[in-house]
Protein backbone atom coordinates (compact mmCIF):
# COMPACT_ATOMS: atom_id res chain seq x y z
CA UNK A 1 0.00 0.00 0.00
CA UNK A 2 0.80 3.44 0.44
CA UNK A 3 2.99 2.37 3.49
CA UNK A 4 4.76 -1.11 2.33
CA UNK A 5 6.81 -4.09 4.21
CA UNK A 6 6.77 -1.68 7.51
CA UNK A 7 8.15 -3.89 10.05
CA UNK A 8 6.62 -4.10 13.85
CA UNK A 9 9.78 -2.62 16.10
CA UNK A 10 10.74 -5.24 19.06
CA UNK A 11 9.17 -3.36 22.47
CA UNK A 12 11.26 -3.29 25.46
CA UNK A 13 8.93 -1.99 27.81
CA UNK A 14 7.37 -2.58 31.21
CA UNK A 15 5.14 -5.72 30.48
CA UNK A 16 2.60 -4.88 32.74
CA UNK A 17 2.07 -1.60 31.04
CA UNK A 18 2.21 -2.87 27.97
CA UNK A 19 -0.66 -5.31 29.04
CA UNK A 20 -3.01 -2.98 29.66
CA UNK A 21 -1.82 -0.49 26.25
CA UNK A 22 -3.03 -3.77 24.95
CA UNK A 23 -6.30 -3.97 26.32
CA UNK A 24 -6.94 -0.73 25.86
CA UNK A 25 -6.63 -1.50 22.08
CA UNK A 26 -8.71 -4.48 22.41
CA UNK A 27 -11.25 -2.36 23.70
CA UNK A 28 -11.82 0.20 21.14
CA UNK A 29 -10.08 3.10 23.04
CA UNK A 30 -7.80 5.36 20.47
CA UNK A 31 -4.66 6.09 21.83
CA UNK A 32 -3.91 10.06 22.11
CA UNK A 33 -0.27 11.70 21.47
CA UNK A 34 0.24 12.41 25.71
CA UNK A 35 -1.02 8.83 26.28
CA UNK A 36 1.85 6.06 27.16
CA UNK A 37 2.73 3.85 24.48
CA UNK A 38 5.34 1.19 23.74
CA UNK A 39 8.20 2.49 22.35
CA UNK A 40 7.71 -0.44 19.61
CA UNK A 41 4.02 1.10 18.72
CA UNK A 42 5.54 5.06 18.46
CA UNK A 43 8.37 3.75 16.13
CA UNK A 44 6.60 1.57 13.83
CA UNK A 45 3.86 4.19 13.68
CA UNK A 46 6.47 7.10 12.81
CA UNK A 47 7.79 4.99 9.89
CA UNK A 48 4.22 3.62 8.75
CA UNK A 49 2.86 7.40 8.74
CA UNK A 50 6.30 8.84 7.34
CA UNK A 51 6.04 6.24 4.60
CA UNK A 52 2.08 7.22 3.94
CA UNK A 53 3.11 10.40 3.82
CA UNK A 54 5.99 10.80 1.15
CA UNK A 55 3.66 8.77 -0.97
CA UNK A 56 1.39 11.13 -1.18
CA UNK A 57 4.53 14.09 -1.69
CA UNK A 58 6.16 11.99 -4.07
CA UNK A 59 2.70 10.80 -6.05
CA UNK A 60 2.06 14.24 -6.88
CA UNK A 61 5.34 13.66 -9.49
CA UNK A 62 3.40 11.12 -11.57
CA UNK A 63 0.78 13.49 -12.52
CA UNK A 64 2.52 17.09 -12.02
CA UNK A 65 4.24 15.71 -15.42
CA UNK A 66 0.35 15.80 -16.86
CA UNK A 67 -0.63 18.98 -15.88
CA UNK A 68 0.54 21.32 -18.35
CA UNK A 69 -0.41 18.78 -21.08
CA UNK A 70 -3.51 17.68 -20.17
CA UNK A 71 -6.30 17.90 -23.23
CA UNK A 72 -8.51 20.61 -21.81
CA UNK A 73 -8.72 23.39 -19.87
CA UNK A 74 -11.23 21.89 -17.44
CA UNK A 75 -9.21 18.02 -17.51
CA UNK A 76 -5.95 20.48 -16.59
CA UNK A 77 -7.91 22.44 -13.85
CA UNK A 78 -9.55 18.86 -12.50
CA UNK A 79 -5.77 17.16 -12.08
CA UNK A 80 -4.35 20.24 -10.64
CA UNK A 81 -7.14 20.10 -7.90
CA UNK A 82 -6.11 16.48 -7.41
CA UNK A 83 -2.45 17.08 -7.06
CA UNK A 84 -3.14 19.63 -4.76
CA UNK A 85 -5.13 17.16 -2.62
CA UNK A 86 -2.48 15.07 -2.65
CA UNK A 87 0.13 17.59 -0.97
CA UNK A 88 -2.88 18.26 1.35
CA UNK A 89 -3.28 14.44 2.05
CA UNK A 90 0.62 14.66 2.51
CA UNK A 91 0.64 17.02 5.36
CA UNK A 92 -2.41 15.92 7.20
CA UNK A 93 -0.21 12.49 7.55
CA UNK A 94 3.73 14.54 8.76
CA UNK A 95 1.45 16.39 11.14
CA UNK A 96 0.26 12.92 12.37
CA UNK A 97 3.64 11.36 12.28
CA UNK A 98 4.91 14.94 14.16
CA UNK A 99 2.92 13.96 17.35
CA UNK A 100 4.88 10.88 18.20
CA UNK A 101 7.97 13.37 18.23
CA UNK A 102 9.79 13.48 14.70
CA UNK A 103 10.10 16.88 13.29
CA UNK A 104 8.61 17.40 9.60
CA UNK A 105 12.64 18.19 8.54
CA UNK A 106 13.65 14.96 10.17
CA UNK A 107 10.97 13.01 8.02
CA UNK A 108 11.79 14.90 5.31
CA UNK A 109 15.95 14.13 5.42
CA UNK A 110 15.28 10.58 6.10
CA UNK A 111 12.97 10.47 2.50
CA UNK A 112 16.06 12.23 0.56
CA UNK A 113 19.05 9.98 1.92
CA UNK A 114 16.74 6.71 2.00
CA UNK A 115 16.33 5.86 5.64
CA UNK A 116 12.15 5.94 4.73
CA UNK A 117 10.92 4.51 1.70
CA UNK A 118 7.70 5.93 -0.64
CA UNK A 119 5.25 3.44 -2.14
CA UNK A 120 6.96 0.97 -5.11
CA UNK A 121 3.70 2.45 -7.57
CA UNK A 122 5.28 6.11 -7.62
CA UNK A 123 8.70 4.59 -9.54
CA UNK A 124 6.68 4.14 -12.54
CA UNK A 125 6.53 6.84 -15.31
CA UNK A 126 3.51 8.18 -16.61
CA UNK A 127 3.92 7.73 -19.87
CA UNK A 128 0.35 8.76 -21.89
CA UNK A 129 -2.47 10.68 -20.64
CA UNK A 130 -4.25 7.72 -20.05
CA UNK A 131 -2.02 6.86 -17.37
CA UNK A 132 -3.84 9.83 -15.28
CA UNK A 133 -6.99 7.64 -15.82
CA UNK A 134 -5.19 4.41 -14.58
CA UNK A 135 -3.67 6.17 -11.87
CA UNK A 136 -6.52 7.74 -10.57
CA UNK A 137 -8.72 4.34 -11.42
CA UNK A 138 -6.61 1.44 -10.44
CA UNK A 139 -4.05 3.12 -7.86
CA UNK A 140 -6.31 5.73 -5.87
CA UNK A 141 -8.71 2.72 -6.05
CA UNK A 142 -5.90 0.52 -4.18
CA UNK A 143 -5.23 2.95 -1.98
CA UNK A 144 -8.73 3.67 -0.69
CA UNK A 145 -9.19 -0.38 0.47
CA UNK A 146 -6.59 -0.08 2.77
CA UNK A 147 -7.18 3.60 3.48
CA UNK A 148 -10.93 3.07 4.62
CA UNK A 149 -10.46 0.92 7.19
CA UNK A 150 -7.63 2.67 8.62
CA UNK A 151 -10.35 5.18 9.74
CA UNK A 152 -10.32 2.97 12.80
CA UNK A 153 -6.88 3.01 13.41
CA UNK A 154 -6.13 2.55 17.06
CA UNK A 155 -3.53 6.02 17.32
CA UNK A 156 -6.17 9.04 16.87
CA UNK A 157 -3.96 11.42 15.12
CA UNK A 158 -3.53 8.86 11.82
CA UNK A 159 -7.07 7.62 12.10
CA UNK A 160 -8.55 11.42 12.15
CA UNK A 161 -5.97 12.22 9.16
CA UNK A 162 -7.65 9.68 7.11
CA UNK A 163 -10.64 10.50 7.65
CA UNK A 164 -10.05 13.38 5.84
CA UNK A 165 -8.05 11.84 3.20
CA UNK A 166 -10.98 9.23 2.43
CA UNK A 167 -13.37 12.22 2.23
CA UNK A 168 -11.54 13.28 -0.78
CA UNK A 169 -10.17 9.94 -2.31
CA UNK A 170 -13.21 9.02 -3.87
CA UNK A 171 -12.93 12.31 -5.84
CA UNK A 172 -9.77 11.20 -7.40
CA UNK A 173 -10.82 7.48 -8.11
CA UNK A 174 -13.71 8.58 -9.67
CA UNK A 175 -12.35 10.90 -12.14
CA UNK A 176 -9.46 8.55 -13.37
CA UNK A 177 -12.48 6.43 -13.96
CA UNK A 178 -14.22 9.71 -15.94
CA UNK A 179 -10.46 10.03 -17.88
CA UNK A 180 -10.66 5.93 -18.59
CA UNK A 181 -14.30 5.78 -19.71
CA UNK A 182 -13.68 9.40 -22.65
CA UNK A 183 -10.34 7.17 -23.47
CA UNK A 184 -12.16 3.95 -24.01
CA UNK A 185 -15.19 4.77 -26.12
CA UNK A 186 -12.94 7.22 -28.14
CA UNK A 187 -11.08 6.80 -30.99
CA UNK A 188 -9.26 3.29 -31.77
CA UNK A 189 -5.67 4.85 -30.96
CA UNK A 190 -6.95 6.38 -27.56
CA UNK A 191 -8.93 2.77 -26.50
CA UNK A 192 -5.39 1.67 -27.85
CA UNK A 193 -3.64 4.02 -25.01
CA UNK A 194 -6.62 2.97 -22.52
CA UNK A 195 -5.56 -0.68 -22.97
CA UNK A 196 -1.73 0.13 -22.32
CA UNK A 197 -2.03 2.48 -19.65
CA UNK A 198 -4.07 -0.21 -17.79
CA UNK A 199 -1.20 -3.12 -19.48
CA UNK A 200 1.49 -1.36 -17.45
CA UNK A 201 0.25 -0.32 -14.28
CA UNK A 202 -2.10 -3.30 -13.58
CA UNK A 203 0.22 -5.39 -11.42
CA UNK A 204 2.24 -2.95 -10.11
CA UNK A 205 -0.98 -1.56 -8.66
CA UNK A 206 -1.67 -5.20 -7.67
CA UNK A 207 2.32 -4.94 -5.91
CA UNK A 208 0.86 -1.84 -3.86
CA UNK A 209 -0.77 -4.09 -1.21
CA UNK A 210 2.24 -5.94 -0.28
CA UNK A 211 3.72 -9.47 -0.60
CA UNK A 212 1.83 -12.21 0.83
CA UNK A 213 1.29 -12.27 4.13
CA UNK A 214 2.10 -15.96 4.51
CA UNK A 215 6.16 -14.01 3.84
CA UNK A 216 5.38 -11.04 6.13
CA UNK A 217 6.18 -11.59 9.69
CA UNK A 218 5.43 -8.45 10.89
CA UNK A 219 1.53 -8.58 10.22
CA UNK A 220 0.55 -10.00 13.31
CA UNK A 221 2.25 -7.35 15.63
CA UNK A 222 0.96 -4.60 13.60
CA UNK A 223 -2.54 -6.10 13.43
CA UNK A 224 -2.51 -6.52 17.56
CA UNK A 225 -2.36 -2.99 17.93
CA UNK A 226 -4.66 -2.49 15.32
CA UNK A 227 -2.40 0.09 13.05
CA UNK A 228 -2.65 -2.54 10.02
CA UNK A 229 -6.29 -3.25 9.41
CA UNK A 230 -6.54 -5.85 7.34
CA UNK A 231 -4.23 -8.88 5.41
CA UNK A 232 -1.99 -7.68 2.39
CA UNK A 233 -3.91 -10.63 0.31
CA UNK A 234 -7.46 -9.95 1.49
CA UNK A 235 -7.01 -6.39 0.11
CA UNK A 236 -5.83 -7.44 -3.23
CA UNK A 237 -8.42 -9.71 -3.50
CA UNK A 238 -11.25 -7.32 -2.72
CA UNK A 239 -9.56 -4.95 -5.18
CA UNK A 240 -9.63 -7.36 -8.11
CA UNK A 241 -12.63 -8.61 -7.06
CA UNK A 242 -14.14 -4.91 -7.79
CA UNK A 243 -11.74 -3.66 -10.48
CA UNK A 244 -12.39 -6.55 -13.14
CA UNK A 245 -16.19 -5.90 -13.80
CA UNK A 246 -14.95 -2.50 -14.15
CA UNK A 247 -12.27 -3.58 -16.80
CA UNK A 248 -15.56 -4.94 -18.29
CA UNK A 249 -17.60 -1.87 -18.40
CA UNK A 250 -14.90 0.12 -20.05
CA UNK A 251 -14.71 -2.77 -22.81
CA UNK A 252 -10.89 -3.57 -21.71
CA UNK A 253 -8.82 -6.36 -21.03
CA UNK A 254 -6.88 -7.22 -17.81
CA UNK A 255 -3.65 -7.95 -18.67
CA UNK A 256 -3.78 -11.81 -17.30
CA UNK A 257 -4.46 -15.19 -18.87
CA UNK A 258 -5.19 -16.81 -15.35
CA UNK A 259 -7.89 -14.23 -14.46
CA UNK A 260 -10.88 -16.57 -14.50
CA UNK A 261 -13.86 -16.21 -11.69
CA UNK A 262 -13.68 -19.31 -8.98
CA UNK A 263 -17.47 -19.51 -7.87
CA UNK A 264 -15.88 -21.98 -5.06
CA UNK A 265 -14.58 -18.66 -3.39
CA UNK A 266 -16.44 -16.34 -4.49
CA UNK A 267 -13.93 -14.34 -6.03
CA UNK A 268 -11.89 -14.28 -9.13
CA UNK A 269 -8.12 -16.33 -9.37
CA UNK A 270 -5.46 -14.09 -10.79
CA UNK A 271 -2.13 -14.29 -10.94
CA UNK A 272 0.33 -12.38 -8.48
CA UNK A 273 3.12 -10.22 -9.92
CA UNK A 274 6.48 -10.51 -10.09
CA UNK A 275 7.65 -9.86 -6.56
CA UNK A 276 11.34 -9.89 -7.33
CA UNK A 277 10.43 -6.40 -9.41
CA UNK A 278 8.89 -5.27 -6.06
CA UNK A 279 12.00 -5.99 -4.25
CA UNK A 280 14.22 -4.37 -6.52
CA UNK A 281 12.03 -0.89 -6.46
CA UNK A 282 11.50 -0.65 -3.11
CA UNK A 283 15.43 -1.08 -3.40
CA UNK A 284 15.79 2.22 -5.12
CA UNK A 285 15.80 0.66 -8.35
CA UNK A 286 12.39 1.52 -9.94
CA UNK A 287 12.10 2.73 -13.12
CA UNK A 288 11.50 6.63 -12.05
CA UNK A 289 13.65 5.79 -8.37
CA UNK A 290 16.37 8.20 -9.08
CA UNK A 291 14.11 10.91 -11.02
CA UNK A 292 11.67 10.95 -7.87
CA UNK A 293 14.00 11.36 -5.35
CA UNK A 294 16.35 14.48 -7.56
CA UNK A 295 12.82 16.11 -7.80
CA UNK A 296 12.52 15.61 -3.93
CA UNK A 297 16.13 16.91 -3.29
CA UNK A 298 15.74 20.10 -5.78
CA UNK A 299 12.41 20.96 -4.02
CA UNK A 300 13.94 21.13 -0.80
CA UNK A 301 17.37 22.69 -2.04
CA UNK A 302 15.55 25.23 -4.11
CA UNK A 303 13.14 26.17 -1.47
CA UNK A 304 15.88 26.22 1.54
CA UNK A 305 15.71 30.19 0.91
CA UNK A 306 12.44 30.93 1.38
CA UNK A 307 11.96 28.67 4.78
CA UNK A 308 14.56 30.97 5.79
CA UNK A 309 13.53 34.09 4.30
CA UNK A 310 10.39 33.64 5.80
CA UNK A 311 11.66 32.72 9.52
CA UNK A 312 14.09 36.15 9.41
CA UNK A 313 10.98 38.24 8.10
CA UNK A 314 8.73 37.24 10.68
CA UNK A 315 11.55 37.47 13.14
CA UNK A 316 12.08 41.45 11.98
CA UNK A 317 8.33 42.02 12.18
CA UNK A 318 8.01 40.63 15.66
CA UNK A 319 11.00 43.24 16.81
CA UNK A 320 9.40 46.11 14.80
CA UNK A 321 6.22 45.51 16.87
CA UNK A 322 7.98 44.92 20.01
CA UNK A 323 9.83 48.50 19.09
CA UNK A 324 6.79 50.14 18.55
CA UNK A 325 5.09 49.71 21.91
CA UNK B 1 16.42 21.55 12.70
CA UNK B 2 15.86 24.35 15.37
CA UNK B 3 14.85 26.84 12.15
CA UNK B 4 11.76 25.13 11.63
CA UNK B 5 8.61 26.95 11.10
CA UNK B 6 6.46 26.88 14.46
CA UNK B 7 3.87 24.37 14.57
CA UNK B 8 0.40 26.21 14.99
CA UNK B 9 -2.85 24.66 15.44
CA UNK B 10 -6.23 25.22 13.00
CA UNK B 11 -9.80 26.05 14.45
CA UNK B 12 -12.53 25.97 11.92
CA UNK B 13 -16.21 27.17 11.80
CA UNK B 14 -17.76 25.36 9.70
CA UNK B 15 -20.26 27.27 9.19
CA UNK B 16 -22.46 30.59 10.92
CA UNK B 17 -23.40 30.00 14.86
CA UNK B 18 -21.03 26.84 15.50
CA UNK B 19 -17.93 27.38 17.33
CA UNK B 20 -14.45 26.72 15.78
CA UNK B 21 -13.61 23.27 16.09
CA UNK B 22 -9.84 22.31 15.97
CA UNK B 23 -9.36 20.21 12.42
CA UNK B 24 -5.36 19.71 12.20
CA UNK B 25 -2.02 21.55 11.95
CA UNK B 26 0.41 23.16 10.19
CA UNK B 27 3.52 25.17 9.73
CA UNK B 28 4.33 28.43 9.49
CA UNK B 29 6.29 31.56 10.01
CA UNK B 30 4.21 33.92 11.46
CA UNK B 31 -0.08 34.16 11.93
CA UNK B 32 -0.62 35.73 9.06
CA UNK B 33 1.30 33.01 6.93
CA UNK B 34 -0.34 30.49 9.23
CA UNK B 35 -3.69 31.51 8.20
CA UNK B 36 -3.20 31.61 4.47
CA UNK B 37 -1.75 28.00 4.63
CA UNK B 38 -4.58 26.96 6.66
CA UNK B 39 -6.98 28.05 4.17
CA UNK B 40 -5.38 26.11 1.85
CA UNK B 41 -4.25 23.16 3.56
CA UNK B 42 -7.83 23.11 5.44
CA UNK B 43 -10.69 24.64 3.68
CA UNK B 44 -10.55 23.53 -0.14
CA UNK B 45 -14.03 22.57 -0.34
CA UNK B 46 -15.79 25.21 1.44
CA UNK B 47 -14.93 23.49 4.80
CA UNK B 48 -15.37 26.44 6.54
CA UNK B 49 -16.08 30.38 6.71
CA UNK B 50 -13.44 31.37 9.56
CA UNK B 51 -10.07 30.44 10.83
CA UNK B 52 -8.93 30.51 14.05
CA UNK B 53 -4.76 29.83 14.25
CA UNK B 54 -2.70 29.30 17.60
CA UNK B 55 0.97 28.54 18.02
CA UNK B 56 1.00 24.90 19.26
CA UNK B 57 3.76 26.00 22.02
CA UNK B 58 0.70 28.06 23.69
CA UNK B 59 -1.50 25.24 24.28
CA UNK B 60 -1.77 24.31 28.18
CA UNK B 61 -3.87 20.58 27.90
CA UNK B 62 -4.78 18.53 30.78
CA UNK B 63 -3.02 15.38 31.46
CA UNK B 64 -3.98 12.02 30.92
CA UNK B 65 -2.83 10.87 34.45
CA UNK B 66 -5.64 13.26 35.87
CA UNK B 67 -8.37 11.89 33.66
CA UNK B 68 -9.72 10.09 36.91
CA UNK B 69 -9.18 12.99 39.17
CA UNK B 70 -10.82 15.33 36.70
CA UNK B 71 -13.60 13.23 35.57
CA UNK B 72 -14.59 10.33 37.90
CA UNK B 73 -16.26 13.11 40.93
CA UNK B 74 -19.29 13.37 37.72
CA UNK B 75 -19.74 9.53 37.87
CA UNK B 76 -22.01 9.88 40.58
CA UNK B 77 -23.89 13.22 39.98
CA UNK B 78 -26.40 11.43 37.50
CA UNK B 79 -28.74 14.40 38.99
CA UNK B 80 -27.40 16.70 36.70
CA UNK B 81 -29.44 15.22 34.18
CA UNK B 82 -32.53 16.47 33.49
CA UNK B 83 -33.66 12.57 32.71
CA UNK B 84 -33.24 11.82 36.63
CA UNK B 85 -36.35 13.08 37.15
CA UNK B 86 -39.57 11.49 36.55
CA UNK B 87 -42.38 13.88 35.89
CA UNK B 88 -45.65 12.82 35.71
CA UNK B 89 -47.42 12.23 32.05
CA UNK B 90 -50.56 14.21 33.61
CA UNK B 91 -48.23 17.40 34.24
CA UNK B 92 -47.45 17.17 30.34
CA UNK B 93 -44.22 19.18 28.93
CA UNK B 94 -41.45 20.01 30.72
Amino acid sequence: MYAQMIKSEATQDDPEKVAAFQARIDAGDKIEPKDWMPEGYRKTLIRQIGQHAHSEIVGQLPEGNWITRAPTLERKAILLAKVQDEAGHGLYLYCAAETLGVSRDELTEMLLDGRMKYSSIFAYPTLTWADMGAVGWLVDGAAIMNQVPLQRTSYGPYARAMVRICKEESFHQRQGFDVMMKMANGTAAQKRMAQDALNRLWYPSLMMFGPSDSDSVHSEQSMAWKIKMNGNDELRQKFVDQTVPQAEYLGLTIPDENLKWNDAKGGYDFSQPDWSEFFDVLKGNGPCSVERIEARQKAWDDGAWVREARMAHAAKKRAQKIAAE
Amino acid sequence: MSNEWPLWEVFIRGQHGLSHRHVGSLHASDAEHAIRNARDVYTRRKEGISIWVVPASSIAASSPDEKGALYDPADDKVYRHPTFFDIPDDVGAM
